[in-house]
C-alpha cells in the first residue's frame, strides 16, 4: 500500500482538485520551487513538475516551447533534485514528477525512484513508459519507494486496459480528455462527456482527474463535474511565461478557476 | 509477456525486442492505433490478396525485380567483384517504394482514408506520396524546414503529385523534427489516419514491418547472384544507414548467414569528432527515441543531440532498433563516412559507371576503399537511390579537383 501526501489527498479532501503542471527550470532556471509556493499560496491542490526533453512527441506548442526554454536554461533533473533539496520545509501540497523515459533512463532508473524519495515528491508520471516495462521494472521499485506511478488513459483505450491500468495504479487515473496533444482549447464537447460518463459507470477503484484541454474555468468546472480533479497545463505556462511579477500572476490565474 | 525465440537471433523476438533493443515506448494516445497494428500486421501481410496484389504492383508499377548490375569499372579500380542492387531505378528513384506501397495496401485494409508521413531526403515522402495518388488517399508529408530548402526538387514533386508538405519548424528542422510533427499529427487524428513510418524505426511493429516490405532487395540479390554466379551469398553486402532501411532489406535474407560480411555505412558528417556529424554508434548510447529503445545521440541528461549530414537521409541522431542489435552483437559493422568521402564517392560513380547515386547511397560506396578485398570476392552493395535531388549539392561541392 503506497501511502503518501498523494493517496492521503484524495481519501481526506472533498472538493475536486485543481491540478498544475509546470515545467521545471521556466521562465528562468530558479523559478521552480518559487512557482511551488505560489501556486501553494494560491490554492492549488496538487502540481505536476515537468522534467524538460528535447523531443515531446505528447505536447504541443506552448509546453514544447516551454521544454525548449527549460533546457536552454540549464534545466536538468541533476539540477532539478538539487533545487527540491528541502523544498517540504516549505510546499505541503502532493507533487508528481513529469516527464519522458529517455532523461530518467540515463539518469538511472533506481537513482530516479531514490532521490525523488529523498526530497519527498509523491510520485511520478512517465507518459512513453509501456505498462509491460512499469510492471516488470518500475514497479517494485514505486513500492519500494513508496511513490505513486500515474498513467494516461485516453478515449480510445479499451475497457480491459484501463481495467488493468486501475489494478497498477494508487494514486489517479489520468484521463485525457481527447485524443490530442496538450494545449488544444476547443472545450469540452458532448462526444468527451460520454467518454467520461462510460468512465464513471466503471467505478474504478482510483480517483480521476481530467487533464489536456482543460484551459479555463468553464472547462475546469465541467471537468470537475465527471472526476475528482481536471489537470491543467498549456494555459498555466502561457499565463506565467511573460510574467513580471510570478506570485501575482498564479494568484490571479488559480483564483480565475475556482 | 514471455520471450520466444522466433526464427532466428537477428529477428524481432515476440515481445518487439531485437535483443535489448526496440519496444514501444510511446503514449497512451498512440497505443490503440500501433496496438491494431501490432495485432494484424503479421496476419494481413501473409494473406493471399494482399501479397497478390503487393507483388503485381512492385512488378507492374514500381518496376522490380531491379537490376543486379555487375559494376566492371569500380570492381576493376577495387580489385574485386562487385554488384550494385539498383533500387536508384524503381519508380520514384529509391527503396523507399517498396515499404509505403506495402504500407498503403495495409492501410486500406485497416479502414483508413487518411495517410500521413515524415521525410528526410524526400523520398520517402515521395514515394508516400506516389502511393497515396495511386490509391486515392489524402497525403500529409512533414519535413524539416532545412530539409524541404536543401531537397527542392522533391518538395515539389510531394506537391505535384497533391501532398500537402508541412515544414516542420521545431528543433533542428530536420528528419527527427519531422518525425515528431508526424506523430503528434497520428495523436491528434487516431481514427481514420495511418502513420506511414519511412524506416525501420518507431515503435514495434514498425521496425520489423517496415524490414519486411523491404525484404525483397534480398530476396532478389538471392536469385540474382545465383543465376549470374552459381551461389545464392555474396561475401559482402553493403548498405548505408539513415533510419536503416535500405540496409535492413539488403541484410534481411542474409542476417542467418555468417558467411556474409554485413558493412553499414553511417553519415560521419564533418567528422565523428568535429560535433557536427551523425554517427550514431560512434556517438550514441541506449536511449528510446520515437517510440523504441536504441541506440541515440543524446547528451549525458538524455537530450537528443542534433546530428549533421550533408545527407538529409541520414541527418538522424538514431538507427533502428535492429541495427542497434546487429551493432551490439557485433553481427554488422559499422563504418563513419564523412561527407566529403560520400561527395568523392558519389563524383566516383558518375564518372565510372554513368551512375548519379543519392548523396545517401554515396556513403555505402564510399565504404569500398576502407575494405580489403580478395579479388573473387563478391560484394553487393545497396544502389538505395538516385541521385538526381541532390545535383544543386553535388554541383555547389566545393571538390578539389574534378
Ligand atoms: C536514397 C536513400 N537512401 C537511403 C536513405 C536512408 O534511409 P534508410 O536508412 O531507411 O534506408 C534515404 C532516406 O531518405 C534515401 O533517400
Amino acid at each position: 500500500m503506497i501511502d503518501n501526501r498523494l493517496t492521503r489527498f484524495f481519501k481526506q479532501t472533498p472538493h475536486p482538485a485543481l491540478t498544475v503542471y509546470c515545467t521545471a527550470g521556466f521562465p528562468t532556471l530558479h523559478d521552480t520551487v518559487p512557482i511551488l509556493e505560489s501556486l501553494q499560496t494560491a490554492g492549488a491542490d496538487i502540481v505536476e513538475i515537468g522534467m524538460p526533453f528535447s523531443d515531446p512527441i505528447a505536447d504541443g506548442e506552448v509546453i514544447q516551447q516551454s521544454n525548449q526554454v527549460a533546457l536552454q536554461n540549464g534545466m536538468t533533473i541533476k539540477t532539478l533534485f538539487e533545487q527540491l533539496q528541502g523544498f517540504r520545509q516549505k510546499v505541503h501540497l502532493p507533487v508528481l514528477l513529469m516527464g519522458y523515459i529517455n532523461p530518467v533512463l540515463q539518469y538511472g532508473i533506481e537513482r530516479f525512484f531514490e532521490h525523488a524519495a529523498e526530497v519527498e515528491v509523491d510520485g511520478v508520471i512517465l507518459p512513453d513508459l509501456p505498462l509491460a516495462e512499469y510492471e516488470r521494472e518500475y514497479l517494485p521499485l514505486c513500492r519500494k519507494y513508496n511513490l505513486s506511478a500515474v498513467f494516461l488513459v485516453s478515449p480510445q483505450t479499451d475497457e480491459t486496459r484501463i481495467r488493468k491500468i486501475d489494478d497498477l495504479t494508487e494514486g489517479f487515473i489520468y484521463l485525457v480528455s481527447s485524443s490530442s496533444t496538450t494545449g488544444k482549447t476547443q472545450g469540452i464537447q458532448a462526444e468527451q462527456i460520454n467518454y467520461f460518463e462510460r468512465i464513471r459507470q466503471m467505478q474504478l477503484k482510483n480517483p480521476k482527474q481530467i487533464g489536456f484541454g482543460i484551459a479555463d474555468k468553464a472547462s475546469f468546472q465541467t471537468a470537475c463535474q465527471y472526476a475528482e480533479g481536471a489537470i491543467i497545463g498549456s494555459a498555466f505556462i502561457k499565463a506565467i511565461a511573460q510574467s513580471a511579477d510570478l506570485p501575482a500572476s498564479i494568484r490571479q490565474f488559480v483564483q480565475g478557476l475556482r | 509477456m514471455g520471450r520466444t525465440t522466433t526464427l532466428s537471433q537477428f529477428q524481432v523476438q515476440t515481445d518487439g525486442y531485437y535483443g535489448k533493443f526496440g519496444g514501444a515506448y510511446i503514449p497512451e494516445m498512440l497505443f490503440p492505433n500501433v496496438e491494431e497494428l501490432r495485432q494484424q500486421y503479421l496476419q494481413i501481410i501473409s494473406d493471399a490478396a494482399f501479397q497478390a496484389e503487393f507483388q503485381q504492383l512492385l512488378h507492374d508499377y514500381v518496376g522490380r525485380p531491379t537490376p543486379l548490375y555487375f559494376a566492371k569499372r569500380l570492381s576493376d579500380l577495387n580489385n574485386t567483384r562487385i554488384y550494385l542492387k539498383r533500387e536508384d531505378l524503381n519508380h520514384t528513384g529509391a527503396h523507399k517504394i517498396n515499404n509505403t506501397l506495402g504500407q498503403i495496401l495495409l492501410a486500406k485494409r485497416l479502414g483508413k482514408s487518411k495517410i500521413i508521413a515524415e521525410t528526410g531526403a524526400g523520398q520517402h515522402g515521395v514515394a508516400t506520396a506516389t502511393v497515396c495518388a495511386l490509391m486515392g488517399m489524402e497525403c500529409i508529408v512533414y519535413m524539416g524546414k532545412v530539409d524541404i530548402e536543401r531537397q527542392k526538387p522533391n518538395v515539389e514533386r510531394m506537391k505535384m503529385l497533391g501532398a500537402q508538405v508541412v515544414p516542420a519548424l521545431s528543433g533542428s528542422q530536420t528528419l527527427k523534427d519531422a518525425t515528431n510533427e508526424a506523430m503528434r499529427h497520428w495523436i491528434n487524428h487516431p481514427h481514420d489516419t495511418h502513420y506511414i513510418i519511412g524506416s525501420v524505426v518507431g515503435p514495434h511493429p514498425y521496425p520489423d514491418m517496415v524490414a519486411r516490405f523491404q525484404s525483397v532487395i534480398s530476396e532478389e540479390i538471392k536469385h540474382q547472384l545465383l543465376t549470374k554466379e552459381g551461389r545464392e551469398n555474396p561475401d559482402y553486402v553493403l548498405a548505408c544507414v539513415g533510419g536503416g532501411s535500405n540496409a535492413a532489406g539488403a541484410f534481411y535474407h542474409f542476417l542467418d548467414e555468417p558467411s556474409v560480411q554485413l558493412i553499414a555505412a553511417e553519415a560521419g558528417g564533418l567528422g565523428v569528432n568535429s560535433g557536427k556529424s551523425a554517427a550514431t554508434t560512434v556517438l550514441g548510447k541506449t536511449g528510446v527515441l520515437h517510440g523504441s529503445k536504441t541506440i541515440l545521440m543524446q547528451t549525458e541528461d538524455g537530450q537528443v543531440v542534433e546530428p549533421h549530414s550533408i545527407s538529409a537521409g541520414l541527418d538522424y541522431p538514431g538507427i533502428g532498433p535492429i541495427h542497434a542489435h546487429l551493432y551490439d552483437t557485433q553481427r554488422a559493422q559499422f563504418y563513419a563516412i564523412t561527407d566529403d568521402e560520400a561527395m568523392q564517392a558519389g563524383l566516383l560513380l558518375s564518372r565510372m559507371e554513368g551512375i548519379i547515386p543519392a548523396i545517401e547511397t554515396a556513403h555505402a560506396l564510399a565504404v569500398l576503399p576502407k575494405m580489403q578485398y580478395k579479388p573473387e570476392d563478391l560484394v553487393v552493395i545497396c544502389l538505395s537511390g538516385r541521385g538526381d535531388k541532390d545535383l544543386a549539392t553535388y554541383m555547389s561541392y566545393p571538390y578539389e579537383s574534378a
